[in-house]
């Protein structure tokens, strides 16, 4: 616990740093409340499906199916409106569409026993599949301002994006469903040691089979946010976004192998992934830097908890 | 059953909603569409200064595609003749959307003008007009976006003019009888499917009647698909004479099929290609003749637009002339367009002048 509290410190100082140094850099451009509306529109669709898959990892699992149930989304959403559905039924429909995609990778992982990485990364090519199936390789762009607003106007009188606002409550149910919950307890227990976890009585594979359902919701959820944001439903709308999410998860502390984390430290994370990115851009560094930068920051974040598990136990 | 009450509270809920929300809601028919956004219309002053020192954003679809370096050094051509401050950025990938995190940078940097070259029209629109809403002018050059979106339009060359050339060259390396085919992109690509349909209309006139177009093949504008299309095309219709590919992957993969095939020489291949893809095809007979636009001077003509605009020259609107340097004196078409001009023709006698 000790040296995970010491990564969400330095996550904190990380934060810190991109935005000071960030700022001075730019020459003050990026500490605007237009740069903040900025960096939290690019980052609210990654952080949202991020929050969901704390839970996975922490319990050992993995889906790399998000991005495709977002376009699968994306595109059921484009389809049904020019069926003429209106937006309200099709909204939840999407949702549930979702959740759905999550309960065949909870399905195939639960009662089939297959390993999770083997079955999403199939199912991340099934549901990118049947995006195009839906929608095939057109653009649906007449959804109504009032909706596209959500995604591309800030909370009028402040700077926060509509999806910012989103992200916050589900970080809070989040956040308490991990942490102050005997779910989140049992989700933890799961990941440090499966066996030990079923011998003391916790229904590991109901509680695996929610986890990847509420995954598939909330990528649902986030492929909406990503359709409105663009204005545009296309069958391969977030195409790679699997990676950057995983990303996300791992820089903040929470282990691979299951047992550890925080939501807390997965929100600086995304913070800090987002503001990079962004600050990199507006000071004009070449986009290669930044995904070199990203990419860096990730074996960082894998490899210093590794050294100081190590250097607490005492043995180099 | 009670392990699964949270789940079904949650269905009841949610087909709730959905009865609730099936009635009246915002549909595609009554939502009225997408009502605009730009700014507030001023009126043009074709005698104003040319304002030094703009800072230009040139946002292409994706950095590193040798295209758009070629594109990118006609518009610094042009800024530095006119004095201004010019600078390039772009992803790295043509994803739809991976334009908008750009666009919303040179608002917030606040640069003067923004030159682009939109992956998605649409994905791209809403970071547009709130870019537009400070300010800053937006030229699209090579594709488009929504109309209401931008300022000002580039278009390479009419689609008439892309076809009916098209045309022409492949009726002069058949000496005008003879069977063709149509060695295209996807089956729905907006801008093949366009040629397509003035080609036919072409073919139609008098002085095409001996052509006779065989077949529409797909190569889905993937290397490996046209090259077998190609094939295909070629086994299945003994007397073909010519193939029009106007995709520059498609052609490249066609010439590259024919030449190391007995059918070199005999059909004639024409397209829109690159001169430095298809500069071997052109030089061993291969291929007799192809067209584009020089991707440079479509670069410096957005820049010419952009600096016209941010100077209040022009405003984007119908009849309004711009100067643009070397490409003279521009009008502005309807739907705010702007025709770079007729495509180039590149032969075994040009084709070496030109590098892109």
């Amino acid at each position: 616990m000790k040296s995970l509290l010491r990564w969400e410190s330095a996550l904190a100082v990380l934060l810190v740093l991109v935005v000071v140094v960030g700022s001075a850099a730019t020459g003050g451009i990026f500490l605007t409340g237009r740069g903040a509306f900025n960096v939290g529109s690019d980052l609210a669709v990654m952080a949202l499906i991020a929050l969901p898959l704390t839970l996975v990892i922490v319990a050992a699992e993995i889906d790399l199916s998000v991005a495709s149930v977002l376009g699968l989304s994306s595109a059921l959403m484009g389809a049904l409106w020019n069926e003429g559905w209106p937006l309200e039924a099709i909204l939840p429909v999407v949702i549930i569409v979702g959740a759905l995609c999550g309960a065949v990778n909870g399905f195939l992982v639960t009662k089939l026993g297959l390993p999770s990485l083997a079955v999403t990364i199939g199912s991340l090519a099934l549901y990118r599949g049947l995006a195009f199936v839906v929608l095939g390789d057109q653009a649906v762009a007449d959804f109504p301002d009032s909706y596209t607003q959500f995604g591309t106007t800030p909370v009028p009188g402040t700077w926060i994006p509509y999806p910012i606002l989103l992200f916050a409550v589900l970080a809070v149910v989040f956040g308490l469903l991990l942490h102050a919950t005997t779910f989140g307890r049992a989700v933890f227990a799961i990941g440090a040691n499966e066996e030990a976890a079923r011998f003391s009585g916790i229904r590991v594979k109901r509680i695996k089979f929610i986890l990847f359902v509420l995954t598939g919701a909330v990528a649902a959820l986030a492929g909406i946010v990503y359709t409105l944001r663009f204005a545009s439903a296309r069958a391969d709308n977030g195409t790679g976004l699997e990676l950057e999410v995983v990303t996300a998860v791992l820089l903040g502390g929470v282990s691979i192998f299951g047992g550890r984390g925080t939501i807390g430290g997965v929100i600086l994370a995304a913070l800090v992934l987002g503001g990079l990115t962004d600050a990199l851009i507006v000071d004009d560094i070449a986009t290669e830097v930044v995904k070199l930068v990203t990419g860096l920051l990730l074996l960082a974040s894998v490899f210093a908890p590794a050294v100081t598990q190590r250097m607490s136990r005492g043995t180099p | 059953m009670k392990r699964w009450e949270p789940l079904r509270k949650a269905i009841i809920v949610a087909s709730a909603a959905l009865l609730l929300a099936g009635c009246g809601g915002t549909t595609k028919s009554n939502s009225g569409g997408d009502n605009g956004g730009g700014q507030t219309q001023t009126t043009a002053n074709p005698d104003a200064a040319t304002a030094k020192d703009l800072k230009i954003t040139f946002l292409p679809k994706q950095v590193n595609n040798p295209y758009f370096t070629v594109a990118q050094g006609g518009a610094e051509k042009a800024a530095t003749a006119l004095g201004e401050q010019l600078k390039a950025t772009g992803p790295s990938d043509a994803d739809a959307s991976s334009q908008v995190t750009y666009i919303n940078t040179a608002a917030q940097q606040g640069q003067n003008a923004l030159l682009l070259a939109a992956n998605d029209s649409n994905a791209v629109a809403p970071a547009l007009k709130a870019a537009r809403k400070q300010g800053m002018k937006v030229v699209t050059f090579d594709s488009d976006a929504a109309v209401d979106a931008r300022d000002v339009f580039i278009n390479q060359a009419s689609s008439q003019e892309i076809a009916a050339g098209q045309v022409k060259l492949i009726s002069d390396a058949i000496g005008g009888s003879g069977e063709i085919a149509i060695l295209s992109a996807t089956a729905n690509a907006t801008n093949q499917n366009a040629w397509i349909a003035i080609m036919r209309t072409e073919l139609a006139k008098p002085e095409y009647a001996k052509i006779k177009l065989d077949e529409i093949a797909y190569g889905n504008d993937d290397d490996e698909t046209s090259f077998q299309k190609t094939q295909g095309l070629l086994q299945a219709h003994p007397d073909l004479k010519g193939i029009i590919s106007p995709t520059t992957v498609g052609v490249a993969a066609a010439a590259r099929y024919l030449s190391s095939s007995s059918y070199k020489g005999k059909v004639a291949l024409t397209g829109l290609g690159t001169p430095n893809q298809m500069r071997k095809f052109i030089q061993d007979g291969t291929v007799g003749s192809i067209e584009l636009w020089d991707p440079a001077q479509l670069g410096e003509l957005a820049t010419y637009a952009a600096v016209a605009l941010a100077s209040g020259q022009i405003t984007g609107k119908e009849g309004e002339k711009f100067k643009a340097g070397e490409l003279g004196e521009r009008t502005i078409g309807a739907k705010g367009e702007v025709v770079l001009g007729p495509p180039l023709t590149f032969t075994k006698d040009n084709v070496d002048k030109y590098n892109f």
